[in-house]
């Protein structure tokens, strides 16, 4: 491995870990953060000169402290605000003790619980998490959430001057506190995941990156807390959902729904690996939500085809969702594993109790699935008018190219000229 | 670090506080900042119908009207400035103030540091 390429390969993976060790050091994440860019930059100098030193982390942590220290000593507004005898005695012990690994030692976790903290923007949690944890710049950051870098500039200022200003705290919660700030973290993940996966908006249906970074930080949290079942359920549901990947678009990139996929395209392993999650999620205490819909996504990937997929369980495990957590999108979802057992009469019956709820209006899925059953109970003008709706409401152009589809099958042949 | 709650009242009863908490609540709440050394300041605020706006103009003249009422449905009924070490501890405290509950609400603003 050239220099340059494991500097590269060093700063991404541990960027995140040095941030955190920096930031507990010195309470900073600004400082952090520099000091943290400008010890890779001497690594960039030096290690193609003198190698590659044997605890590369330790080596940048050590080089990025002594850079903190001396922008302290030179800045009286910074000194004044963090105890600067604190940092000097730092200073008198080089070496950080090492970890399991033999380099630094894990301080990440702190720094999931300030990303995703309750009090910052849920728009800025993602990006906070991406650019701390995950080692984005924030230009990939922008273009990952699919805004100018200006605009992500300015979300991650404004975001980190709330924590500076307001005083969030770096700093693991309490057991007592852990059920409540979890779930927090978690969403922060997933919602990476989703925004990757099903772009809310854009050309391109799935953006592998971002969900493949959101698979990586749920690797890492669940290695920081691995008695947490939820994180298991969480990775579990990722991996399975991102193991159908290379079968979910087509060749010109139009969207191939569940019943179209070619399942021999799916990814067995990562099935494999998400199956073994969703039996560590599910037992050894009462399910959480994650778990549970990483399940469902288990039945999904280990059907042959929709028709021989157990629905019976699949409903099962959505009463078991709802309970958990009640919303009108999982009632939807239901609503459609239910039209799977039991018929589209009866899916559509129970989609139509939900026409009134103010969280589905807007939300294309609703109409989407309504047109489809119509469609299957073939009251064809109805489903054409769904699909319409939908389509005013579809972000992708794949989803809008698939509603189109749809809609196109529901007219009579005379009207396609 | 200091915070101020800013106590809004969702439903005020005829006394200007808050329907859904009793007077005892207030007073124990108000003896556990105490007991905890974090209070620095503290005030309930009277009805809002005893409120005075005055307003300058660019010519000097004082402008004075009765009110403000209340346009929205949340009136400032009270505030109170503790001084503790972050955010999450300011947000505990908030949460156990008696009017966080129900229709109210508390505002946790940090206050501006000029002096570091």
């Amino acid at each position: 491995m050239s220099a340059q390429s494991s500097v590269e390969s060093v700063f991404r993976e541990e960027r995140g870990r040095l941030l955190a060790s920096l930031v507990r050091r010195f309470g900073d994440l600004d400082l952090a953060e520099e000091v943290a860019s400008e010890a890779i930059e001497a690594a960039l100098v030096q290690w193609p000169v003198e190698g590659v030193p044997a605890r590369p982390g330790a080596w940048l942590l050590t080089t990025a402290r002594r850079r903190a220290v001396d922008r302290l000593r030179r800045d009286q507004a910074y000194a004044a605000r963090l105890a600067i005898l604190q940092v000097e005695a730092d200073r008198a012990d080089p070496a950080p003790p090492a970890d399991a690994d033999g380099d630094l030692p894990d301080e990440r976790l702190q720094m999931f619980f300030t990303c995703a903290h309750p009090a910052l923007a849920a728009e800025d949690r993602g990006a906070l998490t991406l650019r701390c944890l995950a080692g984005l710049a924030t230009p990939e950051v922008a273009r990952a959430f699919l805004v100018p870098t200006a605009t992500m500039a300015q979300r991650i200022v404004r975001a980190k001057k709330k924590i500076r200003e307001a005083r969030i705290p770096f700093r693991v919660p309490g057991a007592d506190e852990l059920p409540e700030r979890l779930p927090g973290v978690l969403q922060v993940i997933y919602s990476i995941f989703t925004e990757g996966y099903a772009a809310s908006s854009g050309p391109r249906l799935q953006r592998l990156d971002l969900a493949e970074e959101a698979i990586r930080l749920a690797r890492i949290l669940r290695r920081l807390l691995p008695a947490e079942r939820e994180i298991a359920g969480l990775l579990g549901l990722m991996l399975l959902i991102h193991a159908r990947r290379d079968a979910r678009t087509g060749p010109d990139g139009e969207i191939v729904l569940l019943d179209q996929q070619d399942r021999a395209c799916w990814d067995r392993t990562m099935i494999e690996e998400g199956r073994a999650l969703v039996i560590i999620a599910l037992t050894g205490g009462p399910p959480g939500p994650y778990g549970v819909q990483a399940a469902i996504a288990a039945l999904h990937d280990e059907a042959v085809d929709l028709a021989t997929t157990d629905w019976p369980q699949v409903v099962a495990l959505y009463d078991v969702l709802l309970a958990l957590t009640p919303s009108p999108v999982v009632a939807l979802n239901r609503a459609v594993a239910i039209a799977m057992r039991d018929g589209p009469e009866a899916g559509l019956a129970l989609l139509d109790e939900l026409a009134d709820e103010p969280q589905l209006r807007g939300h294309h899925p609703y109409p989407a699935a309504r047109g489809d059953l119509l469609q299957r109970l073939g009251r064809l003008p109805e489903a054409a008018a769904a699909y319409r709706e939908a389509l005013e409401l579809a972000g992708t152009e794949p989803e809008r190219a698939h509603l189109r589809r749809r809609l196109n099958e529901t007219e009579p042949a005379h009207d396609r000229g | 670090m200091k915070y101020m709650l800013l106590i809004n009242a969702g439903a005020v009863d005829g006394n200007g506080a808050p329907a859904e908490c009793s007077f005892e609540e207030w007073v124990s709440y108000d003896k556990e900042l105490k007991d905890a050394g974090i209070f620095v300041s503290g005030e309930s605020l009277a009805d809002l119908v005893t409120a005075t706006t005055v307003q300058v103009g660019q010519d000097g003249r004082r402008t004075v009207t009765d009110g403000p009422f209340a346009e929205t449905r949340e009136v400032l009924g009270g505030f109170y400035v503790i001084d503790v070490p972050d955010l999450d501890v300011a947000l505990d405290w908030a949460a156990r103030n008696p009017g966080a509950r129900g229709s109210g609400s508390v505002v946790v603003r940090p206050i501006a540091d000029f002096g570091a």
